[in-house]
């Protein structure tokens, strides 16, 4: 074991410690362990039982304290690095078996650089959070971080960052710990990758939850956040632009917090870089930070964000259509005003193109941002008809499954609920055939019951759109919905207000006489209504009224008298003969017979 | 004397009769009183009767023709207001037919215009078919473009593969795996390998950090500036076997400019001059357009979308005209931060 000769006392401190190390890992070695590749030694076959091995721990904090002579160092760290990035790979490392007089310092940031890899994999986090948590990691990676050599603070931070990245405890205990005041003075005064990794923490940090997204709020990280967002590499940028998103993401104050640190105009340059992974994580910031309330809706308004955001429809990058959409519709929710304006920069009819994108997403929030819109008002739905939009969702829904086609279903409700003339629209685009199949297909409540909205709200206005909807058969679908126990309450209820309002309205006989035979006394009287309105008026429509049973139907129903329902079936037995509604009158047959008992033949 | 005697003897009587006659006359009198008075308060009675139904008569007749007068005034009143009554129900009625005959215009020609409701329906499905054609065209475009670089990266990959595997091409005397004599002609692969060019196993370069930025090259100002000037030699690349002349120099030589003897320099219409002037004009003929050339279709991709004006709508009632009529609003000459005038 060649130990260095140099002489200054930290050099010595060095040199002792380097045979400390150097015996160490020759102990480990003969004992068959390898430092780096902790696989084959532990018990259970766990990777984070490595770090527990006490040679690492020794190791770590020897790194700590090591001071790298740079030359050397940084020929290791260079043929290092191409190891650490054939980890990346996932192939498994092969470690540079421990040579005498090798400084130990690469394997040092390769074993932090592990114990971070190690949380990238996906184990139960529990089990490793117990592995790492138990040895304090946290603890030990924090002096990592004031280390002289900036390799080892950047892969402490790092490592750091893919800890608290998974777990939420440990992302806590690095709060706890005082690290984050730590990083953000660095961040002002450190090197590019320093930042991008420090940003990598302070994302994973405020991931988890508002308290902790707090905590990095209240200890300053937000002005040297946006500090970043200035920086020349586009990294660091993404990097801080990210953070900022999670941190925005929680609640309303958080967000106001990140607009009051000034970060919406960078943010909104930022968006107009030519690199795509910059413009798509600013527009996903925009979109966590308007969509809280109107207010900060406005200020991204304000700052011109729209216009971009619109040009950037057009990219062909389907995770950046994604975003951007998201964010226009985040904008264009809270309000009429804002609607407009977002309507203004002329997205359509560029937005239907989305609608006909093969990434099932896009065509989500396509359909997101559009029914955003036409909720408001009915000029905006009137746009959106004019523009072709209606015939474009319905396709994407006719095309899609699952939770992606509710928007659109929505988006329909919306439009039809506006006025007639616009669920007449609905009609005669063709709307309605997809949302039956919709009800009839799909598994999930809430998209059916979405459906059944829909088509309430389509078939409520007149006779004729009520007619339309019952053409469809769709009528007895709802009915078993309502009175399906498996539904849930809030399907029942929408499919009970569907038929209410379909079924007031409805003058189509032959779609109302299947419903007479299972419906449940509420809708009854709504079905008998109807009956007693046209039944008066139509000859054809009673005779087939009586050949189809259903004068048989009506008189087995049970009313009580001076209720509606005891009206209407007066009223409706007052349009035929006596003779008629006796005969078909329930037990008229018994009293045939006892009349016949009861004759006296005249003889 | 007989007469006397009658006399006396009527005189005996006379004292008795007149006293009798006054008695009687007396005792009469107050018969004759009474009855006098009745008859005269009687007669006084009938004559203020009289008077009174006189009286009676007067004032009847009076009021009787004061009571017709009043009557048949209210009376007139009363069948002028039932006249005007009347008229102004006819009125009434004859408005109520004008305001029926116009409500249902009106509302049938401006509020539920069924000819033009009609009309609106079929330009939507109109539309809504334009609009699913383009949808679908655009929708196709986008396969066939995924189709071909699905393809091209097939191609990439299996020229690739060719390269490497250059070793298994067939020579003269031994028939490679691809060209087996029991077949007719040779597999595919075998002419690919006949066509690559063998793989050099010199490291690859390492893949530049710029690539990603190729296609967003638009965003870069100045057109991509090829080297006139001296070129550099390139870094660590291996020295050609043989006697190759230094590189540096041959592109020197190659790029070395013209040096022209006096004579061709100092004439008029020398044929450099000709020559230059020929170039000139062949640039001017040739020249179709200013745009500089990009050389790779990706750097269009940033090109605003213009809007087809069939399908642009504004959201309201069209206000030129209406609301202003060239009208100059000299606030807005001013550029703003976000005002596109570049």
């Amino acid at each position: 074991m060649a130990v260095r000769a140099d002489l200054s006392p930290a050099r010595l401190k060095i040199s002792f410690l380097q045979t400390y190390l150097c015996s160490e890992t020759e102990r480990s070695a003969r004992r068959g362990h390898s430092v780096g590749t902790p696989r084959e030694d532990t018990p259970r076959g766990h990777p984070a039982a490595a770090v527990r091995c006490g040679g690492t721990r020794r190791l770590l904090s020897a790194g700590a304290v090591i001071g790298a002579a740079a030359p050397r160092y940084r020929r290791a760290r260079a043929v290092g690095g191409r190891q650490l990035r054939g980890d990346r790979r996932g192939t498994p490392p092969a470690v540079p078996p421990p040579r005498a007089p090798a400084l130990r310092s690469p394997t040092n940031t390769f074993t932090v650089h592990r114990a971070g890899e190690k949380s990238r994999v996906p184990a139960p986090s529990g089990r490793f959070s117990r592995g790492i948590k138990g040895e304090g990691v946290i603890s030990l990676l924090r002096p990592l971080l004031l280390d002289v050599v900036p390799t080892i603070q950047q892969t402490a931070a790092l490592a750091l960052g893919r800890l608290a990245y998974f777990n939420d405890d440990l992302a806590e205990a690095v709060v706890k710990e005082d690290i984050l005041p730590q990083l953000v003075c660095s961040l002002s005064e450190q090197n590019r990758f320093y930042k991008k990794a420090a940003a990598f923490v302070l994302r994973a940090v405020g991931k988890h939850s508002p308290q902790l997204a707090q905590a990095i709020v209240e200890c300053g990280a937000l002005e040297a956040l946006v500090i970043c967002l200035e920086d020349f590499d586009p990294g660091v940028k993404e990097g801080a632009a990210w953070a900022l998103g999670y941190i925005a993401r929680h609640n309303s104050e958080l967000s106001q917090a990140v607009v009051d640190a000034g970060a919406v105009p960078l943010l909104v340059l930022c968006i107009q870089e030519p690199e795509i992974a910059l413009k798509r994580i600013a527009a996903s910031t925009l979109s966590d930070i308007s969509k809280h309330s109107p207010e900060l809706a406005q200020t991204v308004v304000d700052a011109g964000a729209i216009a971009y955001l619109a040009q950037m429809i057009l990219n062909p990058d389907a995770k950046l259509k994604c975003q951007v959409l998201s964010a226009l519709s985040q904008i264009a929710k809270h309000s009429v005003d804002l609607a407009e304006l977002v309507v203004e920069a002329e997205i359509f009819p560029v937005v239907l193109t989305c609608m006909k994108d093969s990434d099932e997403y896009v065509k989500k929030n396509g359909a997101t941002l559009i029914r955003e819109i036409a909720k408001h008002s009915p000029e905006l739905s009137q746009f959106i008809v004019n523009a072709g939009g209606v015939a474009a969702v319905i396709d994407c829904i006719g095309s899609c499954k699952g939770t992606v086609r509710l928007p659109g279903i929505m988006m329909l409700g919306y439009v039809a609920a506006h006025s007639e003339n616009l669920s007449m629209a609905v009609i005669v685009s063709k709307g309605i055939p997809p949302l039956c199949t919709c009800l009839l297909e799909e598994h999930e409540d809430h998209i059916k019951a979405a459906a059944a909205w829909a088509l309430g709200q389509i078939g409520r206005h007149t006779p004729e759109h009520a007619r339309a909807v019952a053409e469809t058969n769709v009528l007895g679908t709802l009915l078993s919905m309502y009175m399906d126990i498996r539904s849930s309450e809030d399907l029942q209820l929408k499919a009970k207000r569907a038929l209410k309002n379909i079924l007031q309205k409805c003058t189509y006989l032959p779609a109302l006489e299947p419903l007479l035979h299972d419906a449940p006394p509420n809708i009854m009287k709504h079905i008998v209504g109807q009956f007693s309105k046209v039944l008066p008026h139509d000859s054809k429509a009673r005779r087939l009224f009586v050949t189809s049973g259903g004068l048989k139907k009506v008189q087995e129903i049970k009313a009580e008298p001076g209720s509606l329902l005891q009206e209407y079936i007066n009223t409706i037995n007052n349009c035929y003969p006596e003779e008629v509604v006796r005969y078909y009158s329930p037990g008229y047959s018994e009293m045939l017979l006892e009349r016949v008992e009861n004759y006296q033949p005249v003889l | 004397m007989a007469a006397l005697v009658r006399l006396e003897t009527r005189l005996s009587r006379l004292r008795e009769e007149y006293f009798l006659k006054n008695r009687s006359v007396d005792e009469d009198r107050k018969i004759v009183y009474k009855a006098a008075v009745k008859i005269q308060s009687w007669f006084r009675g009938c004559r203020v009767r009289a008077y009174l139904r006189y009286l009676n008569k007067m004032a009847i007749s009076i009021q009787k023709w004061w009571r017709g007068y009043q009557s048949r005034r209210y009376f007139r009143k009363m069948i002028k207001t039932a006249y005007f009554i009347m008229k102004m129900n006819f009125y009434n009625e004859m408005a109520v037919r004008i305001q029926k005959r116009w409500r249902g215009y009106y509302v049938r020609k401006y509020t539920h215009n069924y000819y033009a409701l009609k009309k609106y329906l079929e330009a939507i499905s109109l539309n809504n078919e334009i609009v699913r054609n383009e949808l679908q065209e655009y929708a196709e475009m986008n396969e066939k473009k995924k189709k071909k670089k699905d393809l091209e990266k097939k191609e990439k990959e299996k020229k690739y593969k060719a390269r490497k595997m250059h070793y298994l091409l067939s020579t003269e005397q031994i028939a490679g795996i691809y060209n087996s004599p029991f077949r007719k002609f040779p597999d595919p692969m075998e002419l690919l390998l006949r066509q690559s060019k063998p793989l050099s196993h010199r490291q690859q370069q390492p893949k530049s950090p710029f690539t990603y930025d190729l296609y967003d090259w638009p965003t870069c100002k100045r057109p991509p500036a090829f080297p006139t000037g001296e070129p550099l030699p390139p870094i660590g690349r291996q020295k050609p076997q043989g006697p190759f002349r230094d590189a540096a120099e041959v592109l020197r030589q190659r790029y070395k400019p013209l040096e022209p003897t006096l004579r061709v320099a100092a004439s008029i219409s020398s044929p450099l001059e000709k020559a230059r002037e020929e170039m000139k004009r062949e640039e001017w003929r040739k020249c179709i357009h200013d745009n500089e050339f990009l050389p790779f279709s990706s750097y269009h991709k940033n090109e605003k979308y213009e809007l087809s004006i069939h399908a642009s709508e504004k959201i309201g009632k069209e206000t030129y005209g209406i609301k202003h009529f060239r009208e100059v609003q000299p606030n807005k000459w001013i550029a703003g931060k976000n005002s596109c005038i570049s």
